[in-house]
């Protein structure tokens, strides 16, 4: 019944239509504009719900359709649907988003029905980049998403945010020119911007190569993989906390989805035929990024390189599957590779959320992120510090937490690709112990700093419930990861067999 | 209730403890958070030794069940489950019943420590920990409980959290087990890879079949599977249970409160890396190059590690070397395929080492928390019952004939006699030296300690008093195994059927064989055990003790001055640490800065992206002066143009 509801649409617009509401009830009222956020934000969840309650896992072909003409002449449509693979990310952006309203509740003096505006328009965006179908419409919401994270950035950011916020817009805005090329070129081989349609397209390979180099640059910034990540560091100094979280728990994703529904299925032969290139890059994400993670002053920088380093495991899950068939002895795996990069996506989403929320927390009450001005904060916020070594560890890939699930699928499957593949990207369990745990020492543990630290403010209920809930969200996964990946197996089973048969025509 | 129940609850309600007791530690009594975690894990010991005799007396089945599936994916069905056999019922049984003993004690010892219910908290969520590593039926679990017991050492190492030494112990530690777990997760990958499944019973059952499938993994030399399957999951077991290389944490854990010392780095979590090569004895039994690893590694520890417990001077400290020493005995065990006596010696070790440290704690908190040696003295007449027991195990320990530990390395000794397997030749002679220098490091402790003149300042001598009965409740029941639980158990556990189809011994590896022959009765291997070397030789380490730290007590001065250099090796620790700083701590801070400053700022910043922001820049700078506004400059390019069009085309 519900399913024949455009559920799709639902949680696409009502935030934008809500952000808008928010936006006009104007900053005179400040708790009207949250609470009203904070209701279309929730809503905006419940409505997301039942496309995981109402999900049909053995299900192949893509679910909660939605199809119409939308420019005819080009053949463009307003063509949503979700399978296995998207459900969950935009499952991921519902439930990141409440938390992020509930994070800058009353840190956000300044313009707050705007902030919140921003937010939610956002959320409704990010949405409709996972759910389009059509090439055209996913580029729309792909630009549309650069606007309203360029404000947050550019209106509540830090002192150097306009060098963050031109270097973040030219980077992901230049790699994305490209695919609107790629896209154009198909759509006058196709007829439309059908991306399941460019699915099925039979292409040469000096096509395919192209294609998949043009995708690339847009999917490689987004993720971002080394080296055209240096924009992420910038943009999450800069970043309000929860310009940052969203950046880091979602934004980020789309490059990794962008390669599971656009680079691998497209164009699977030059996906074989430069997988060498795509697990180099990975392991180099892996191995050097950590290694610059060791030396950081800045603690979201610190964080932000640990992302691109965990981000590196899922582009190494997903384009390990070629060598991994290739391997007699391999005993299968490339399903197990696949799902862990998914499953790393989605619990990095938990993490590193939970890991700007307290640097957020910390920056709300000093006003710094250099970890030399902390030291001993354990004295004056015990809970604090409890969230904060357990977010710690759950970065550093504990078991029993969502940190490492992912990582352990994506080494034993690179394992059966390479020995040293999966030696390399095993070395995160040392270097990520090392970054992760040397920054909570400085900051978490030993005597109180500094007159400041010792007179900080343990957490309010606000922050408790927020850390708390995705505390859970991270055991849970970490304990029982089968019901994500039971969502997720069909599709990339069927992701698989479409890129493992050559697309050459002829 | 049936089996599996008794198992759950055995696991789970020092969860259940540890859990309310942690995140009520802010607000509940002290007393309440201590039953809370202590009636917890009374039950779950209660339990675990009425597994134990089932297992032990009565034949019980063994119990293989998954519990709950954590994921299926590609064929590979991971889950979480409980295998106990009789390797498992004297695991829990030993886990529980020290966890136990050191919940008691903790009473008195963190009696005025203001962490109080978090300790507890802790505690009792590290006997959940350990519990699920040895109750695990595959590998995923127990990496759980193995990285989870790591987790737990952590937070207890630190637990002073203000001091500098603590926090940066915990995190060498947490890093150092890292270093093994990277080994240790290849294997898993490896096991996953070419057995298709992680759960134990699949993959033992399956291991023959490789034994002859190799993989190759630099340019044409090619390594057996199993090898490289062994080797790696020994490299865990390398961190885990503090082998050289790897050792270097162990020491330092002691900044840890001494309850802890004692359960986790010494008596259980430590040896996670024994069980493990144990449980795992059907892969190891197929290749003699990893035995011979195991076997090679482990003699060095139990050696040279032993060599620096004589020159410490911090009492936990010469007991944690006592214990890298004492867990490469355990490992010399499992290297020649005795892992029947590497588990015996655990047990016994359990025992005799937590009371070591226990008692070490009572002695500790009579000196008003100082643990230097040379200010203590003659502490048997404030302290009696701390002394008898620390002798006993000290007794224990050195392997005085009758007492638990004979049984357990006399068993080892005789077993690497026995081995042909290479490097045997060596690890006789370390072990047979090693025990000279673990009788020479006990005594000397316990002579310092106990006897001779006292040299604590006349406000520590005039509270020194023995401790309350919490404390020397524990040491008591821990001092009647540390004597008697060798000669009880040596017959079942080295010589009867109980490991049967639980370790798997090939028999041309059997070296227990022989001991098994010659066996006639505790009495005659107490005797027999009189006229080997290895008796004189604790005898003569016990007696140079006597000699140089009682009778002239001068002269240890002397042999240091003397031994200067070699003192100066044992005192540096072989520069293990100060290497491990430099090279890899050092190092990889150094090459961090080189990529982030040389890599990122430099040439992906600075050229690429800025670099093209600025040719950009450059570029559209002189474009501009093109524009300049003028209309003669612009009538000018006009006019010039047009005359070169007009050339050109004339």
């Amino acid at each position: 019944m519900l399913a024949d509801l455009p559920l799709l649409s639902f949680t696409i617009w009502t935030p934008i239509i809500g952000g808008f509401l928010v936006l006009m009830s104007g900053d005179k009222t400040p708790n009207v504009s949250r609470w009203l956020a904070l209701f279309v934000a929730v809503l905006t969840f419940v409505i997301s719900l039942p496309l995981y309650s109402d999900f049909d896992s053995q299900q192949v072909a893509m679910q909660f359709v939605e199809r119409a003409s939308w420019i005819s002449q080009f053949n463009i449509e307003y063509y949503l649907g979700v399978d296995g693979i998207s459900m969950p990310l935009i499952l991921l952006t519902t439930f990141i988003t409440i938390l992020v309203l509930i994070a800058g509740w009353e840190v956000i003096q300044s313009k707050p029905s705007q902030y919140m505006a921003a937010f939610l328009i956002m959320e409704g965006i990010m949405v409709g980049v996972f759910s389009a179908l059509d090439g055209v419409l996913f580029y729309v919401f792909w630009e549309a998403m650069l606007i309203p994270m360029f404000l947050i950035i550019g209106i509540w950011g830090g002192p150097n945010r306009v060098y963050a916020t031109i270097k973040f817009f030219l980077y992901t805005f230049l790699g994305s020119v490209l695919m609107l090329v790629a896209l154009i070129y198909m759509y006058y081989q196709s007829g439309s911007f059908d991306v399941l349609g460019f699915q099925r397209m039979p292409l040469n390979m000096t096509e395919q190569v192209l294609i998949f180099l043009a995708f690339l640059l847009a999917f490689a910034v987004k993720v971002p993989m080394w080296p055209v990540h240096t924009w992420l560091p910038d943009a999450h100094v800069e970043a309000p906390t929860g310009g940052s979280v969203i950046l880091a728990a979602i934004m980020l994703k789309i490059g990794g989805y962008g390669f599971l529904r656009f680079s691998l299925p497209i164009t699977p032969d030059a996906s074989r035929e430069l997988d060498w290139l795509m697990i180099s890059l990975s392991l180099v994400a892996v191995v050097y990024i950590g290694f610059v993670a060791l030396v950081q002053k800045d603690m979201k920088k610190l964080i932000a390189y640990s992302s691109i380093s965990h981000m590196g495991f899922v582009t190494l899950g997903f384009f390990t599957v070629f060598m991994i068939a290739a391997n007699s002895q391999a005993n299968g795996g490339e399903l197990l590779g696949m799902s862990g990069g998914m499953v790393q996506m989605v619990s990095h989403g938990f993490i590193s959320a939970a890991m700007f929320l307290c640097v957020g927390v910390m920056y709300d009450r000093l006003h710094s992120r250099m970890i030399k001005d902390y030291g001993g904060v354990v004295n004056s916020m015990p809970i604090f510090a409890a969230f904060f070594v357990f977010f710690a560890m759950a970065n550093a890939g504990l078991p029993g937490t969502s940190g490492f699930v992912g990582e352990f699928m994506v080494i034993i499957a690179s394992f059966r690709a390479d020995i040293w593949f999966a030696v390399l990207a095993a070395t995160t369990l040392i270097i990520g112990a090392a970054y992760t745990l040397w920054m909570v020492k400085r900051v978490v543990f030993g005597e109180a700093g500094n007159e400041a630290v010792a007179t900080m403010k343990d957490l309010n209920k606000r922050e408790v419930l927020v850390l708390s809930t995705l505390l859970f969200a991270v055991l849970a996964l970490g304990l029982s990861p089968a019901p994500l990946i039971d969502v997720m197996n069909t599709s990339i089973e069927n992701l698989l067999s479409h890129i493992v048969i050559s697309k050459i025509p002829g | 209730m049936d089996m599996k129940s008794i198992y759950l609850t055995i696991v789970l309600l020092p969860l259940l403890g540890a859990l309310i007791a942690g995140l009520t530690c802010r607000v509940i009594p002290r007393a309440l958070a201590h039953w809370i975690t202590i009636s917890s894990v009374a039950l779950s010991c209660g339990l675990s030794l009425y597994v134990g005799k089932l297992f032990l007396l009565d034949h019980q089945e063994v119990f293989n069940q998954t519990i709950y599936t954590w994921m299926v994916v590609d064929g590979l069905h991971l889950q979480v489950g409980f295998l106990v056999d009789t390797l498992t019922a004297v695991m829990i049984s030993v886990v529980t019943f020290v966890s136990l003993m050191v919940h008691i004690y903790t009473i008195g010892y963190m009696s005025h420590d203001e962490g109080y219910q978090r300790f507890f908290s802790y505690i009792a969520l590290f006997t959940f920990a350990m519990l699920m590593l040895v109750m695990s039926n595959n590998f995923l679990q127990l990496f759980f409980g193995w990285e989870a017991v790591g987790l737990v050492s952590y937070l207890l190492i630190g637990f002073y959290v203000k001091r500098e030494s603590a926090i940066f112990a915990n995190m060498k530690a947490f890093i150092v087990n890292r270093v093994g777990d990277f080994g240790f997760i290849l294997g898993i990958a490896a096991v996953a890879m070419y057995f298709g499944s992680l759960d134990y019973v699949e993959v033992f059952n399956k291991a023959p079949q490789l034994s002859d499938t190799s993989l190759s993994i630099m340019g044409d030399g090619s390594w057996s599977v199993l090898t490289v399957i062994c080797i790696l999951l020994f490299v865990g077991a390398m961190g885990k249970s503090a082998q050289v290389p790897l050792h270097v944490w162990l020491p330092d854990s002691m900044e840890g409160p001494t309850p802890i010392s004692a359960l986790i780095h010494a008596a259980t979590m430590v040896t996670a890396g024994i069980f493990m090569v144990a449980r795992m004895s059907p892969l190891y039994e197929l290749s003699p190059t990893a035995l011979s690893f195991v076997l090679i590694i482990g003699a060095t520890t139990a050696f040279f590690m032993g060599l620096i417990g004589i020159v410490q001077n911090d009492i936990k400290r010469v007991i944690a070397y006592s214990t890298l020493s004492q867990l490469g005995y355990m490992v010399v065990a499992l290297g020649v395929s005795a892992y029947a006596a590497g588990i015996f010696h655990l047990m016994t070790h359990a025992f005799f080492k937590a009371l070591l440290f226990l008692a070490a704690g009572s002695v500790i908190i009579g000196m008003h928390h100082d643990q230097d040696i040379r200010n203590m003295g003659n502490i048997r007449k404030y302290m009696p019952i701390t002394y008898v027991t620390f002798l006993i195990g000290t007794l224990a320990l050195i392997g005085f004939p009758g007492f638990a530990g004979f049984f357990s390395k006399d068993a080892i000794i005789s077993a690497v006699h026995a081995s042909s397997l290479a490097g045997s030749g060596y690890a006789y002679w370390m072990v047979l030296a090693g025990v000279f220098v673990t009788a020479l490091y006990s005594f000397r402790l316990f002579f310092i300690v106990f006897h001779g003149k006292e040299r604590m300042d006349d406000h520590t001598r005039e509270h020194l008093k023995e401790s309350p009965w919490v404390v020397t409740l524990p040491l008591i029941l821990l001092a009647i195994p540390s004597i008697f639980i060798g000669a009880l158990a040596i017959e079942p556990l080295l010589f009867g059927p109980l490991f049967e189809g639980v370790i798997k011994v090939l028999p041309q590896h059997d070296v227990l064989e022989t001991l098994r022959e010659e066996f006639h009765g505790i009495g005659a291997f107490v005797l027999h055990g009189m006229m080997e070397p290895p008796f004189w030789l604790a005898m003569g380490g016990l007696f140079t003790a006597w000699f140089v730290y009682m009778k002239k007590p001068q002269m240890s001065e002397d042999i240091k001055q003397r031994l200067l250099p070699l003192y100066n090796i044992l005192d540096n620790k072989y520069g293990f640490d100060d290497f491990n700083q430099k090279l890899f701590a050092g190092g990889s801070r150094a090459l961090g800065s080189l990529l982030w400053k040389g890599g990122d700022v430099v040439l992906i910043d600075g050229l690429a992206v800025n670099g093209s922001a600025k040719s950009i820049g450059w570029f559209s700078s002189i474009l501009r002066h093109i524009q300049t506004g003028y209309l003669y400059h612009y009538a000018m390019v006009m006019i010039v143009a047009l005359l070169a069009l007009l050339f050109w085309f004339v």
